[in-house]
């Protein structure tokens, strides 16, 4: 086993360019650091790793690792409603990988959690003690089944690879059933991030507070679900080397586009009915934040509205990273940027907390990586073999008919 | 009935025994006087303006830190306090979050915090006493009772003595009502109090939208069942209707 994994080793290094190597090398040094740090932060406390006070509690492990790691994984949720419910057959290619990549992130979002928790270890306490008022409680109640939910959708792809096909028919039947849980529970706690920040109307600045925050937190989930996939899948074409399937990305970003209109429609409708429009051009600190916010939504709508743009996947994929900075942003902004003024702090995170979470990013990367190469993640290499089949029908054909 | 204290900072002199007697009573650390509240004290007595002020939890009626707990750490009992269970706690500080006031403080510098803040003696109240710092007062600057009798109490001070005081009880309407009631001489947003606090009561901000949830899941489970059912049946029409017409075409093969 051990030599199986040294030898392992040895030819995957081998086999790397020095680019690549170097690459690794920062990888390891970002995880050793964050090995550091996490000893630093379950001995010495939170004081000693973050720069939270009384007066600002939640920082960037919370705007970071959590609220924005649950939104970057909503790809799961809205991709499996259109393969699976809906019967929209064309991202079948892509699904899989989108499974996974919201399987780690919510992995990961458990395992930020732990670092943020003063008691970490009484983590599993609301599954015993019940507060039905609490919007947390149920986020938590939520996250733990669809954590459980995304673990099944997945085990197909390791029941597949390990040969135990009667389970995977048991699997496989479940599947519907799996779905349906799964969209109702991001349903439901994807917009509960939102209603988090609803009894804060004292602190939170009323570019973002509004009632309607958790339908804004649910809508922009599902925008930046298809935004996710066109950015996750053009990451792993270059990683593994496989050619990227163009019209599955020009029809995410017509998907991608559609669902912006919306969200910023809806956006735009409740500035009007709050009267916060006036709040933009006061050039007050907040002021410029909800502009650059609303710009990362808004130009890629331009970008995928002209026709020309949306078939060019370089282009495709610049909007959906855009969108992904832009909900990030948005997320930012409401656990962070748009409760200093209210909470007469002066937050800003430590380099022990960037540090914490770039780590956890890197190993979820990781991760990644390594279960798409040892379990059949992509199909087989489809577009290869058509076209081998081809180049191999034509000069046949002639001959046929000669 | 629900016990209150009421503070009247025209009367209080500075003398700091309620800080003293309350850590004495909550076995806090008795480091020197603090300038403001932090996990070592449960109350201060600030200076502003010659007028004594203190802070201290307000434990208001409808507690936002209680409703927004995952785990119901906080509790809001019958006799008024809010107090709070440290071994239930898991450490989200969404009541640090939620509170309005910016009560609940956080022990940042021990591996294994837990959250600090005001019980109003809570023990003491089921028994029957007052609290610790009201049973001290040499001055009746913090009073004990029932909440409606000190509200009456407090009015009838502003109507007598309308120079004295701002014509506000800080505590009466502020998110829905507070179990501690406050009279200054000078404004309270001078103090550091806000003012601009909203008379709902904040829990039900989350409420409305969480009593939505039973009815989302089930007409969310439907929909998505009847959805899945139909594209299901259309698919396998379509199928079969092909394998029919396929087969058809055989058997018209066959016969010609």
């Amino acid at each position: 086993m051990f030599q199986t994994v040294v030898s392992f080793l040895r030819t995957e290094i081998r086999g790397m360019s020095t680019f690549r190597k170097i690459r690794w090398i920062i990888y390891l040094l970002i995880i050793i650091q964050g090995i550091y740090l996490t000893i630093v932060r379950f001995t010495k406390g939170l004081g000693a790793t973050t720069n939270l006070s009384d007066e600002f509690p939640w920082g960037f492990w919370i705007a970071f690792d959590v609220v924005s790691g649950v939104a970057l994984a909503a790809g799961g949720f809205t991709l499996c409603f259109l393969v699976y419910l809906i019967g929209y057959h064309k991202f079948h290619s892509v699904v899989r990988a989108t499974v996974l990549t919201a399987f780690l992130g919510y992995a990961l979002v458990a395992v930020g959690l732990l670092y943020d928790l003063g008691k970490y270890y009484n983590v599993w306490h609301p599954v015993i003690m019940w507060n039905h008022h609490s919007v947390m409680f149920e986020v938590a109640w939520c996250v733990m089944l669809y954590l459980t939910v995304l673990f099944l959708e997945f085990l197909p792809v390791v029941l597949e690879k390990f040969k135990f096909h009667r389970l995977l028919k048991f699997m496989q039947r479940a599947t519907i059933p799996l779905v349906i849980a799964g969209i109702l529970l991001s349903t439901l706690h994807q917009s509960s991030l939102g209603s988090v920040f609803l009894i804060v109307p004292e602190k939170l600045h009323p570019i973002w507070y509004t009632p309607m925050l958790p339908l804004m937190f649910y809508l922009s989930a599902i925008v930046v679900g298809p935004a996710m996939v066109i950015v996750e899948s053009t990451f792993s074409a270059k990683a593994f080397h496989r050619s990227l399937e163009k019209p599955v990305l020009v029809e995410l970003a017509g998907f991608l586009l559609i669902a912006l209109i919306i969200y910023i429609g809806v956006k735009l409708q409740d500035f009007y009915i709050r009267d916060a429009f006036k709040e933009f051009f006061t050039g007050s600190f907040e002021s410029i934040h909800g502009l650059l916010e609303m710009t990362f939504f808004i130009v890629p709508v331009i970008l995928l509205g002209l026709k020309k743009l949306r078939q060019n996947p370089r282009w495709i994929f610049f909007s959906a990273f855009l969108v992904v900075v832009g909900v990030v942003y948005n997320r930012f902004n409401v656990c962070w940027i748009g409760m200093l003024r209210q909470s007469n702090a002066n937050y800003y995170p430590s380099y022990s907390e960037i540090a914490i979470s770039l780590f956890l990013v890197t190993i979820g990367t990781m991760a990644f990586y390594f279960i798409a190469r040892f379990f059949p993640i992509f199909p087989e290499h489809e577009h290869e073999e058509t076209t081998n089949h081809e180049h191999q029908t034509v000069p046949l054909k002639m001959v046929e008919t000669t | 009935m629900s016990k209150a204290l009421l503070l009247d900072f025209t009367r209080c002199v500075g003398c700091q025994a309620c800080e003293e007697y309350c850590a004495k009573e909550n076995n806090l650390p008795s480091d020197a006087p603090d300038d403001k509240l932090n996990y070592k004290n449960f109350t201060v007595v600030l200076k502003r303006n010659h007028q004594y002020f203190r802070k201290m939890c307000m434990h208001c009626l409808h507690p936002a830190c209680v409703s927004v707990c995952p785990v119901a750490a906080l509790e809001k009992t019958e006799n008024g306090p809010v107090i709070y269970y440290p071994s239930k706690c898991m450490g989200c500080r969404y009541c640090m979050m939620a509170c309005p006031f910016q009560i609940p403080k956080y022990e940042w510098d021990k591996p294994i915090p837990v959250i600090r803040k005001c019980i109003m003696c809570h023990q003491r109240v089921k028994e029957g006493l007052p609290t610790a710092c009201a049973w001290v007062c040499p001055t009746g600057a913090c009073r004990f009772g029932d909440r409606e009798y000190l509200l009456e109490i407090a009015h009838k001070r502003i109507l007598t003595f309308p120079n004295r005081y701002v014509h506000k009880v800080y505590g009466e309407t502020e998110v829905g009502g507070t179990s501690v009631l406050m009279l200054s001489s000078i404004p309270f947003e001078e103090l550091g109090f806000r003012t601009d606090l909203p008379e709902v009561e904040l829990p039900e901000l989350t409420g409305t939208v969480l009593r939505r949830i039973p009815n989302v899941v089930i007409t969310g489970a439907i929909l998505l069942g009847g959805i899945s059912w139909l594209v299901n049946r259309r698919m396998s029409l379509e199928q079969e209707h092909k394998e029919t017409s396929r087969s058809e075409k055989r058997k018209k093969d066959k016969d010609s």
